[in-house]
């Protein structure tokens, strides 16, 4: 079976800056897949040259079987792969509801109460918040709406750029957690970049180790948390 | 106390008209963060469509006033649109992610040639219209006084606070309303939900122009004239009229479209005519000096 997201050999740069060498990566359906790497990696940009942002300048990117390498992004949202992007950005001058709409832009109408409905019940505190303004929001909350607001679309693929970062510990926890809900639950695949490495390869069914634009290193899980390397660079000083 | 009545009336027509220009200069800086300078010659070219228009309707046999006006505005605000989504097209898209000032040069390019191309095309003789909606409503008369509101003003004003009704509930409202909101905050982030940003902002520029086109026939109505230079001197009007309201806020176009427009009638009534322009511009500087972000317009107040 071929995978859902397919990248093969795909390389990008920032003008003369080259941030990707040539990566191959799969996410298969239903599976939660991660990358880690140091600060300045390539991890955000990958996510971002997904949806063309910088644009590939070589090798393919796949999903389901067609080639979306030079697609718009917006065609490529359609697809139904979202994106919490590092950063969160959310729509600080709209209303937590307002961000959600934006989100289910490309969904079906008819599904917009089931689907805010699903949020709620994974994020409560957006519910309590529905007509605040985004900007206003704690910073939990505000990554809560940025999951959720790609959640609106009702994803085949989810993109998640340290959703963890600058929660505290509990709120982290609920995070990984909703996020393994969505996978059993409705075999949601996710691609996760985090800087929490020991959550992050326990969660996830298989992981990449990216250094310098480069992967170095993949395998199961479990497999990347036993390897001493990965060990020495990401997990010592703690989780 | 009447000649006050009186500079009111005149004063908050000449805003409405200000005001709908304003909004077309504040609809496109909210979305690209540019001031459109050929916006005031978008506002030219809708009027000079509108007497086109009239003209032609008027060959046609179609001399009913209500239904004339109908689809003079409807021709008009059309292709006016027209101009203003081939403006954005040919001037700024292909500019967009070059440097702050590339749009800027070609937005004045852009103007010029419009003024050009109607000054070749129709002439740089002031073109009359005969007067067709006459007579108004006497309000107050002491004898010396007469305090007159024209059924032209009436409709100016009603049509304005009517479009000004529509916009914003298409802006707060609606689907479009919600994208080009977005697209204003974040494109990237907006594209990356589904929605098409470079159709979001070409139809910014559809509206805005159908604005102004509707700014047009008002002014051509009211003045009975047109020339090839009228778009630069309301343009400079209504883009001060936009900076001082707090230029990205409609409510605040508006405002600004009536306090120029309020302004420079009194002072022209009470001071002297001449000096008019300058009151205008000395009151946008001193309320910019106390409020840099106009009257409406957002402090910034975010979290990022
Ligand atoms: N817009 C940009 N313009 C120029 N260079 C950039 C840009 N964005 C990122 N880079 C560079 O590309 C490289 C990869 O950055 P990227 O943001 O992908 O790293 P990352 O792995 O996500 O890091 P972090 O863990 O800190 O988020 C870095 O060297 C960075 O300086
Ligand atoms: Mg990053």
């Amino acid at each position: 079976m071929t995978a859902l997201l397919e990248i093969r050999k795909l390389e990008a740069a920032y003008g003369r800056v080259v941030a990707l060498k040539g990566i191959d990566l799969d996410v298969k359906a239903g599976e939660i897949v991660t990358l880690i790497g140091a600060n300045g990696a390539g991890k955000s940009t990958l996510m971002m040259t997904i949806f063309g942002y910088p644009r590939a300048r070589a090798g393919t990117i796949r999903f389901d079987g067609r080639d979306i390498t030079a697609m718009p992004a917006h065609e490529i949202a359609k697809l139904h792969i979202a994106q919490s992007p590092e950063g969160r950005r959310i729509f600080s001058r709209m209303t937590v509801f307002e961000n959600l709409q934006m989100g289910a832009s490309i969904s079906d109408p008819q599904h917009f109460d089931d689907n805010i409905a699903r949020i709620f019940a994974l994020f409560p505190r957006l519910k309590e918040r529905i007509n605040q303004r985004g900007g206003t929001l704690s910073g939990g909350e505000q990554q809560m709406l940025a999951i959720g607001r790609a959640l609106m679309s009702r994803p085949r693929l989810l993109l998640l750029d340290e959703p963890s970062l600058g929660l505290a510990p509990l709120l982290a926890k609920q995070i990984f957690k909703a996020i393994r809900t969505l996978n059993e639950q409705d075999g949601l695949a996710v691609f996760l970049v985090e800087q929490n490495a020991f959550h992050a390869l326990k969660l996830a069914h298989r992981g990449y180790v990216m250094v310098n634009g480069a992967i170095t290193l993949s395998g199961s899980g479990e497999d990347l948390l036993k390897r001493p390397e990965v060990r020495a660079a990401y997990l010592e000083g703690g989780h | 106390m009447e000649y006050f009545v009186q500079q009111l009336i005149n004063g908050v027509t000449l805003g409405s008209i200000y005001g709908l220009i304003a909004l077309g200069y504040t609809m496109v800086y909210g979305i690209i963060g540019m001031i459109n300078f050929a916006h005031g010659d978008i506002f030219m070219v809708g009027a000079f469509l509108a007497l086109i228009a009239f003209v032609v309707l008027t060959s046609l046999g179609i001399t009913a006033i209500p239904l004339a006006l109908l689809l003079v505005l409807l021709i008009a605000m059309a292709l006016t649109a027209l101009y203003g989504w081939a403006v954005e097209r040919v001037a700024y898209r292909p500019l967009r992610h070059s440097f702050r000032l590339a749009p800027l040069i070609s937005a004045i390019g852009m103007s010029i040639v419009l003024q050009n191309f109607v000054q070749v095309a129709q002439g740089a003789r002031v073109k009359p219209l005969p007067p067709l909606i006459e007579g108004g409503i006497t309000l107050l008369d002491n004898g010396t006084f007469r305090v007159e509101l024209s059924y032209v003003q009436i409709l100016i004003v009603v049509t304005t606070v009517a479009l000004m009704a529509v916009f914003t509930w298409l802006i707060t409202r609606t689907r479009l309303g919600r994208d080009m909101r977005a697209c204003e905050q974040d494109m990237r982030m907006t594209s990356l939900l589904g929605v098409n940003v470079d159709r979001t902002i070409s139809l910014t520029f559809v509206f805005g122009a159908a604005l102004a086109a509707v700014a047009g026939i008002m002014y051509l109505l009211y003045y009975g004239v047109v020339d090839f230079y009228m778009g630069f001197v309301a343009g400079v009007k209504a883009f001060t009229a936009a900076v001082l309201g707090g230029i990205g806020s409609l409510p605040g176009a508006m405002l600004g479209g009536l306090l120029i427009g309020l302004i420079e009638t009194f002072w022209s009534a009470y001071f002297s005519i001449e000096y008019k322009d300058v009151a205008a511009f000395s009151i946008l500087v001193i309320v910019l000096i106390f409020l840099p972000t106009g009257i409406l317009g957002r402090p910034e107040v975010e979290k990022v």
